[in-house]
């Protein structure tokens, strides 16, 4: 072949950008996340601690999903988008209500003397009941918790809750504790 | 025979075909990263919730999906929910092992930080999922996450 002069084009840098492509889809592929609810299950209790204190009966909102997927608070129906305003009102307990949950008085670190509402919300499902219904229910109690929680912070810090720092925000968490207790489903016997 | 070296010419051969090699570094690479994941042998449409938080350490955390099998695999396992753990169908009592084999993966400060995650069809029963839950907590692999998929209608 006759070699031509033609002006060569320095494609040496065409590697760069290549490298910076390679490197933005290794990066990228590895941050992607799954998201999710975050829990914790609780431990399990051997026979004689079984046995524990009585919770008071005004403290408990009792939240019974049924296997075709009703919802019921405290054995009247409800529908999901009701629930959060439910347990919202059950745990804060704005007018001191008999029926609603004890307060007492706790020191909470970089508080102070705080009123900690011991109302424990007590989620019981069927097991015929869907996953996506009790995630639902899930998601609600999570965001009434999250509502009483940014309320909180707004009115003591001025920021919502997750713009505050880490010690605030255990404080914050003091204050509303998240009392989720998961019954085991019915029809499954007691061990 | 005499070997001559040429000073003059300058070694300007073409580094054109570097930018082909990366690229095909880079296919490679695309391709493996969505290879690693474990074939998922079930279907599985995730749950919508807002209350999310992002699972933040990959490698603490082990999946168990449950769904029912893939459509390729329905004539051969039925359409019934199946766990699956690692890259086969397993039963709830093989989630003990499957707990402990993680751990044994893990630094020792690390293992209590291991999260369980439930990539749980959206149809699945309770039963299985309290039956799982049961299980974990025996296992004493307490920290636990729900995955759920990011609500569409947003935005």
């Amino acid at each position: 072949m006759a070699k031509r002069s033609t002006p060569e084009l320095n494609a040496g840098s065409m590697a760069d950008i290549a490298f910076l492509l390679l490197s933005f889809f290794l990066l990228t592929t590895t941050m992607e996340q799954n998201i999710g609810i975050p829990r914790r299950l609780p431990p399990l209790l051997n026979e004689q601690e079984k046995t524990k204190e009585e919770i008071n009966r005004r403290n408990i909102l009792q939240v019974f999903v049924n296997s075709k997927d009703r919802l019921s608070v405290n054995h009247a129906l409800m529908e999901v988008i009701q629930l959060k305003d439910a347990v919202k009102d059950f745990i804060s307990n704005p007018n001191d209500e008999d029926t609603k949950p004890i307060k007492e008085d706790k020191h909470i670190e970089g508080l102070g003397m705080m009123k900690v509402s011991k109302g424990v919300v007590s989620l019981q499902t069927d097991r015929g009941t869907s996953y996506s219904m009790y995630m639902a229910v899930q998601n609600e109690i999570m965001k009434a918790y999250g509502e009483l929680r940014d309320e909180f912070s707004v009115s003591k810090y001025g920021s919502a809750y997750n713009k505050l720092t880490e010690d605030q925000q255990e404080a914050v968490r003091g204050v509303y504790p998240l009392n989720i207790s998961e019954a085991e489903p019915r029809e499954t016997k007691k061990k | 025979m005499k070997i001559t070296r040429k000073k003059k010419t300058g070694g300007s051969y073409s580094s054109s075909s570097m930018s082909d090699i990366v690229f095909m570094l880079l296919f490679f690479f695309m391709v493996t990263t969505t290879m690693r994941d474990e074939e998922i042998l079930v279907k599985i449409t995730l749950p919508t919730a807002t209350e999310t938080a992002k699972l933040e350490r990959k490698d603490l955390t082990c999946y168990i999906n449950v769904g029912p099998p893939i459509p390729a695999l329905e004539t051969q396992y039925g359409t019934d929910t199946r766990m699956q753990l690692n890259d086969s169908f397993r039963t709830i009592n093989d989630i003990r092992d499957f707990v402990a084999a993680k751990r044994e993966q893990l630094n020792e400060s690390d293992r209590v930080l291991l999260t369980i995650a439930f990539k749980m069809d959206e149809q699945t029963r309770m039963g299985i999922v309290t039956d799982v839950k049961q299980e974990l907590r025996r296992c004493q692999a307490l920290k636990i996450s729900y995955l759920a998929a990011p609500p569409k209608d947003k935005k």
